[in-house]
């Protein structure tokens, strides 16, 4: 039986499906746990589900909590060998409302695989800003104006979040590099207690970019050096994807529309030099460039 | 009548039955020439709906490149164009449905 | 085995006899001994085929037990009040799912202002989730409810959580001989957790689907059906537990005495309502008791026929509708509607408020006399109300 199958109701062109079905590709047979967020929505309607794995739907924060419920009920009742236990969960599911428990989960080394897919905003209730919406982004409850040019503020930082509770495999991937994806959720396996992935993954619709550019425009995330593909091992770097020819994050930027403000906004380019600052530190501090 | 479940439990994969081929304007052409059957298509799809199949014997000839060769469902296909782009041998081509083309009247 | 036990332990032994397989809880007072007790029977290994969990709070708490329920455990927690609260969108959840989980809410107030103490607006505000609720007396009936609670729970025509409601420090802190049951007789009485249905790789169930307008509303017209067959459940099980303990604790209300005016309580209270009670009855007072041990699913037959030939019902509140009449007074209202009896809503007991004898006593009396009007009362000091 496939793990997840056709007839989701993904937005034409979404990142999600290729993220979980190539996570699933390396995991399944596995348990699944998933936040409420567009992933949810687009695959458990009642009578209509795409999973061909167990799998649960509890609440929005929840999602790393039911995992540890299921791992521990696995132990007690003697059933460990059906299969690894995955979160599929958004970046707000992650980094906001669920950070407590995603904390707890963390702390208390369930060994489970806890996936963020990160499409940068809370994109099933139509693009509003989450922890981990970059900076000078466009989203509706962060909208350019007189006052404001986007979000300000940084993108929160997870991985350090991660490693900062000693999870013991930390990484980051994109849906640009699925079989680096394949590699990473097979690879995390090999770790006991908790595991991290956050796969950036573009939204169609968030974004304001058309379905079919939404792989070289999360190639050019990479590319410029915004979103590093990294891979920790017991708390040390020990694989990054190297760029060849570092491209200018305005590259990236002007491709979307959630960006396009800050070609016009009197703090755009001040916005746009922070952004290629934070691009530049990537490249500096995890030595991105070849 | 209708029957429910036990707290709203789904049996797997029961979106199957949902065609989700009909979303799209467009809608992607393999040339099997082209295709080396290296499966990036597939493995990008967001839809599940690209598979690697055997090259018909009476093509293997012709084609000395791969042994297989992309195949569409187009049950699900949503017309995303991904696979058009993704493709390194540019064998996929995406074309407008017929029932779009020509002038609104 | 009798033993001089606090309610914490009378808990906790009880639980374990029910052989849990995820214990889960967030520390609450007063609550936080159960759960003591619980880990540190874990600790000595004496849980067997069991994890207990520290959650991170009671949300958290609640979540894990949605998962491992899911995945097919027994399990239990224990909170009240702020914890309650907190949990309570997980465990509307659960309901939902039709996950049976047990818990044991040790009742506390709610803030504000902060009250650690004792009343029953915690689980009233948890009264229309789709949880069973069971209220009792004293730390016997609490011992011998939990393994009824189970049963209960997770008999396949009920299917719900199951709140088992103790008065907090008035029963968990009170030290109480208590008749502890032994493995045997739990064993032979509770089988091992069975699911219908559970998370499974052999057999891969989608769980907690979301359901659109077409089906939604039947989900939750199925839920009420499940409470509504849980109170044949429980006689059953009520009337078994009987047979096999010896300890008869009566169905969902218990009355035994003819009388013109009727008292309701619940929890704790009912003990000292019963003496005072007995007292009036002795003086030739036509008064009688009800104990209403089932708040969800409400017994309201069951008060409609104990109600038949009355004349008045004195009913001691222990927590608020803000804005309305309190939770068990609508109820009752409901119950008897069309039926010729004065309703007296007598608040007590807030926050902790001791209920002394001379207050019940004087309140019952003055329905008795006629010097009180039917509606709502509060027990209550005068007040000014200040700025600062």
């Amino acid at each position: 039986m496939k793990a997840f199958g056709s007839g989701h109701g993904a937005c034409p062109g979404c990142g999600l499906p290729i993220a979980v079905k190539n996570v699933l590709e390396s995991v399944a047979p596995c348990f699944v746990v998933n936040s409420t967020g567009c992933l949810e929505i687009i695959s458990s309607q009642y009578g209509k589900s795409a999973w061909g794995v167990p799998y649960i739907h509890s609440l929005f924060e929840n999602a790393a909590a039911v995992a540890a419920g299921i791992e521990v009920a696995l132990k007690a009742l003697g059933r460990t060998d059906e299969g690894p236990i995955v979160v599929f969960a958004g970046d707000g599911a992650t980094a906001d409302i669920g950070i407590g428990m995603l904390s707890g989960m963390f702390d208390r080394r369930h060994n489970v695989l806890y996936v963020c897919l990160d499409n940068e905003a809370y994109q099933n209730t139509g693009n509003q800003q989450s922890g981990l919406t970059p900076t000078g982004c466009y989203t509706t409850t962060t909208p350019s104006g007189k006052m404001l040019p986007g979000k300000l503020g940084p993108k929160k930082d997870m991985v350090a979040i991660a490693l900062a509770h000693k999870v013991p495999y930390v990484a980051t991937a994109s849906v640009a590099f699925p079989r680096d994806i394949r590699r990473k959720a097979k690879r995390a396996l090999d770790f006991d207690g908790p595991k991290y992935l956050q796969i950036h993954s573009p939204c169609v619709t968030g974004w304001g970019i058309e379905g079919r550019q939404a792989i070289p425009i999360a190639r050019l995330a990479v590319e410029t050096g915004l979103y590093p593909i990294l891979e920790y091992e017991y708390g040390k770097l020990v694989r990054v994807r190297k760029i060849k020819q570092r491209k200018p994050v305005e590259e990236y930027l002007k491709l979307q529309k959630r960006y396009r403000h800050l070609l016009k906004h009197p703090r755009g380019y001040e916005i746009m030099e922070e952004l290629q600052r934070i691009a530049d530190e990537n490249a500096m501090k995890f030595g991105l460039d070849v | 009548m209708i029957r429910i479940t036990l707290g709203a439990v789904s049996k797997p994969l029961e979106s199957l039955k949902i065609k989700t081929g009909d979303w799209g304007a467009e809608y992607p052409v393999i040339d099997e020439e082209k295709c080396i059957g290296c499966g990036e298509c597939e493995i990008f799809c967001p839809d599940l709906c690209i598979e690697l199949v055997e090259r018909p014997e009476s093509k293997k000839e012709e084609s000395k490149k791969a042994k297989k060769v992309a195949k569409i469902n187009y049950n699900y296909c949503k017309g995303c164009g991904i696979c058009e782009v993704v493709c390194p041998a540019e064998a996929i081509k995406m074309e407008l449905k017929e029932i779009y083309k020509g002038e609104l009247k | 085995m009798m033993r001089v036990v606090r309610g914490f332990y009378s808990v906790a032994y009880s639980v374990k006899l029910c052989k849990p397989n995820v214990i889960c809880a967030y520390p609450i007072t007063p609550q936080t001994e159960i759960v003591e007790r619980l880990a540190e029977m874990y600790a000595n290994g004496e849980l067997e085929n069991c994890e207990y969990v520290t959650a991170e709070s009671e949300f958290g708490a609640a979540s894990i037990l949605v998962g491992a329920s899911a995945a097919g455990a027994r399990t239990f927690t224990a909170t009240c009040s702020q914890g309650l609260i907190l949990m309570s969108e997980v465990l509307w959840n659960a309901a939902g799912m039709r996950l049976p989980i047990v818990l044991v809410n040790t009742n506390r107030s709610l803030s504000a202002p902060l009250s650690i103490w004792n009343d029953h607006q915690d689980s009233m505000a948890m009264r229309d989730a789709g949880i069973i609720q069971v209220y009792v007396e004293n730390n016997q009936e609490v011992h011998d409810m939990i393994p009824q609670a189970f049963k209960i729970a997770e008999d396949r025509r009920v299917m719900l959580p199951f709140m088992v409601c103790m008065d907090g420090y008035k029963l968990t802190h009170a030290y109480e001989p208590v008749d502890l049951l032994s493995q045997e007789l739990v064993d032979s009485f509770l089988p091992p957790y069975d699911p219908p249905i559970k998370l499974t790789t052999k057999n891969p169930l989608t769980f907690g689907s979301y359901a659109t307008p077409d089906y939604y509303m039947e989900f939750r017209v199925a839920m009420h059906n499940a409470m509504e067959r849980a109170r044949r459940v429980m006689e059953e099980v009520f009337r078994e537990w009987a047979e096999v303990s010896g300890r008869d604790w009566g169905g969902h209300i218990t009355n035994s005495q003819e009388a013109e005016t009727y008292v309701i309580a619940m929890g704790s209270l009912v003990g000292l309502v019963r003496d005072v009670v007995e007292e009036l009855r002795k003086d030739g007072k036509s008064v009688g008791l009800i104990k209403l041990r089932t708040f969800r699913p409400f017994p309201a037959k069951e008060l409609r026929k104990a109600l038949k030939d009355a004349n008045k019902v004195i009913i001691f509140e222990r927590s608020l509708s803000l804005g309305s009449e309190p939770p068990v007074t609508l109820d009752v209202k409901s119950a008897i509607q069309k039926m010729d009896v004065d309703v007296y809503s007598l608040v007590v007991g807030l926050g902790g408020r001791d209920v002394p004898r001379e207050v019940v006593k004087r309140n019952i009396e003055d329905v008795l006399d006629g010097k009180t009007e039917p509606g709502l009362h509060f027990e209550a000091k005068q007040f000014e109300e200040v700025i600062v």
